[in-house]
């Protein structure tokens, strides 16, 4: 910083004691004037030598830390026999791609638990958003008895492992027949307490004058919340739907311990599902399924990267 | 708890009129919600919490004093006071489980943290193609635990395994054994949470640093601090909250591993890698026994929850005594 002004104060200065004529143009005096230009030179490809010299080494690491998806890959497309064959190569001469037409529509298809895994997401989404957005706000916005030990009763609730409470909610969807259905994976997912908390720190971050303004003018409660305030909370909307689908797409505790019969599984469960006749794990069909599950979580990421990487950060931060 | 801004506004005024704060907004009634509004907003939400946190959470503390194996019916259910928990006192698998979970927490919470922290702070200078390299980092922490558990059992194979062949052409000899030994399966696991949990840490840590105060680096600089005495005092103490709030998280979310182990492990070879969580789910759906696993995970639970108030209580400590 210092020299770039420092660089810029002389050259200007050169340039007045040179008193070039208006036909100069910008041409520097010779010889301060070339000394600069070849340190400002020298600089500019050090920091460009500097820039790679730390640049190589960290993607070096960075596809060492990818290496096992290149590996998933890489085995996805062999036979099984060929999965541990040593040395590993990593590209088969003949790349096995009915592996992904077996695993897409063969006996144990993916595409059932693929679409379970579809269904629960959104619907876990779409009742988050609307429950943890319409209690966010309040808890922010609105004045109302009980709020304070309502909102200390959520801070505690959000410390409880979730393992704690797989017992009761185990006997109680037993009892309410909700066991072995998606509903089971879906009705707790869509109130949660995480997301009204991330949803309170966004509105407590939103100015109170709109509301006050609006109120004057004889707007509802709902009209102020729906009209003036969830329009510009967009990104942080799509920011809650971006972790609410990811945690549900990931989820293998829920399933594991809410779902028996094969037809309700969801995609976590579904990759356990493809084994060779011993029962052991199948590497060519397991990898195939496994890039199949990652590609959807890795396109939204990629896609809303930015969004997504704020919201991980703000909501935890702030 | 670093997650959230506890203020709560106006909470000692139940009446909702906050009347010493704003006293220009007296007898201005028809601007002022109703008091009810606000109920009818949390509503859905605290339901749905009550119905599947809040009483499953009372569930697990009264089953806790009895015995019960599900399969007797809620007739079958029979109260015994404490001897549940003073069972799981004199219960060595539980002792053991502690102690596993304190070996791998310990070990993986604290890597997982360098690891996180180093990379942000390569990551923070100027790269080519940086956003990319951002996102490299990133993926394994969301892609899915059976997708990720699946793969690094094949990699840690401990004959044909990449990993061990890797090793092999190195000349290494007495090859670890990695999932398959008692004594390798624990610092297997832990070297694949570090594998998928640093790029959360590191994005915590980038974003924390692109807050870093730029003047001080510069008064610092001319001062002729060097990188490391900069490092010391400026970043550090700034990452400070950061530091604790990933130890919090990670902590909470290490300690409660269980998709690698039971995919993996399932708890062994022998029990060395059954921590308290994967214990937990042992008692429960292994062995059926809801009301001692219930105590298992009150005992956890309160354990977990004190460490996490110490915490708290020492980086507020160190915050006043800055």
């Amino acid at each position: 910083m210092t020299d770039a002004t420092g660089t810029d104060r002389s050259v200007r200065t050169g340039h007045g004691a040179g008193g070039s004529g208006p036909g100069a143009g910008p041409r520097r005096e010779p010889g301060a004037g070339i000394g600069m230009a070849e340190r400002q030179a020298m600089r500019a490809r050090r920091d460009r030598m500097r820039r790679w010299a730390w640049g190589i080494p960290l993607w070096i690491l960075a596809l060492l830390f990818l290496l096992p998806f290149a590996w998933m890959i890489s085995t996805s497309l062999k036979p099984d026999v060929e999965a541990f064959r040593i040395p590993m190569q990593w590209i088969p001469d003949e790349p096995r791609w009915e592996n992904y037409t077996e695993v897409l529509f063969g006996e144990n298809s993916i595409l059932i638990p693929f679409g379970n895994s579809v269904f629960v997401a959104v619907l876990r989404v779409l009742g988050e958003l609307t429950t943890a957005t319409l209690a966010g706000y309040a808890f922010a916005k609105l004045r109302f008895p009980g709020r304070g030990p309502v909102f200390i009763a959520y801070l505690a609730t959000s410390l409880i492992p979730a393992q704690l409470l797989l017992v009761p909610r185990f006997v109680y969807f037993e009892k309410l027949s909700l066991y072995d259905t998606l509903w089971a994976l879906i009705l707790p997912g869509m109130f949660t307490v995480l997301g009204t908390f991330l949803m309170r720190q966004y509105f407590i971050s939103q100015p109170d004058e709109f509301a006050e303004a609006a109120r004057l003018d004889g707007a509802s409660e709902f009209q102020i919340f729906s009209r003036i305030y969830l329009p510009n909370a967009t990104s942080m909307l799509s920011a809650l739907a971006i972790l609410t689908f990811v945690w549900s797409w990931n989820d293998y505790e829920t399933p594991l311990v809410f779902l028996s019969s094969p037809e309700k599984y969801t995609l976590p469960m579904g990759l356990t599902s493809f084994t060779d006749e011993n029962g052991a794990m199948a590497p060519g069909l397991s990898m195939a399924a496994s890039v199949i599950s990652i590609v959807p979580i890795l396109l939204v990421f990629l896609i809303f990267q930015r969004r997504f990487v704020r919201a991980m950060t703000e909501s935890a931060l702030k | 708890m670093a997650i959230v801004d506890t203020r709560i506004e106006g909470a000692g005024d139940p009446t909702g009129v906050a009347g010493a704060r704003r006293p220009r907004r007296r007898g201005r009634a028809p601007s002022e919600p109703r008091p009810y509004v606000g109920w009818l907003f949390i509503a859905p939400n605290v339901l749905g919490v009550l119905a599947f946190t809040f009483i499953p959470l009372i569930s697990v503390v009264l089953l806790s004093f009895t015995q019960w194996n599900l399969v007797s019916g809620f007739g079958g259910i029979e109260f015994v006071g404490l001897d549940n928990f003073i069972a799981v006192f004199r219960d060595p698998t539980f002792w053991r489980s502690l102690v596993i979970t304190i070996l791998y927490a310990g070990v993986a919470v604290p890597l997982t943290l360098v690891v996180g922290l180093a990379l942000a702070l390569a990551l923070n200078r100027d790269l080519p193609g940086r956003g990319l390299l951002r996102a490299a980092f990133f993926i394994p922490y969301i892609v899915n635990i059976v997708a990720i558990g699946m793969t690094w059992q094949m990699l840690l194979d401990p004959g044909a395994g990449l990993v061990n062949q890797v090793l092999g052409v190195f000349g290494a000899e007495d090859l670890p054994q990695w999932f398959a030994s008692s004594h390798w399966a624990l610092p297997a696991l832990i070297l694949v949470t570090i594998w998928s949990q640093a790029g959360y840490a590191n994005l915590i840590y980038l974003s924390a640093l692109q807050d870093a105060p730029a003047q001080l680096y510069e008064a610092a600089r001319i001062d002729g601090a060097g990188r490391w005495a900069s490092f010391r005092a400026i970043t550090w103490p700034s990452l400070l909250p950061t530091t604790v709030f990933l130890l919090v998280t990670l902590f909470v979310g290490i300690s409660q591993t269980f998709g690698m182990i039971a995919l993996i492990t399932n708890g062994g070879p022998g029990s060395s890698t059954t921590t308290l969580s994967f214990y937990m789910y042992q008692t429960s759906f292994q062995f059926y026994r809801f009301g001692y696993a219930s105590a298992v995970g009150l005992v956890t639970f309160i354990g977990i929850f004190a460490v996490m108030l110490l915490m708290w209580r020492a980086q507020r400590g160190r915050a006043l005594h800055d």
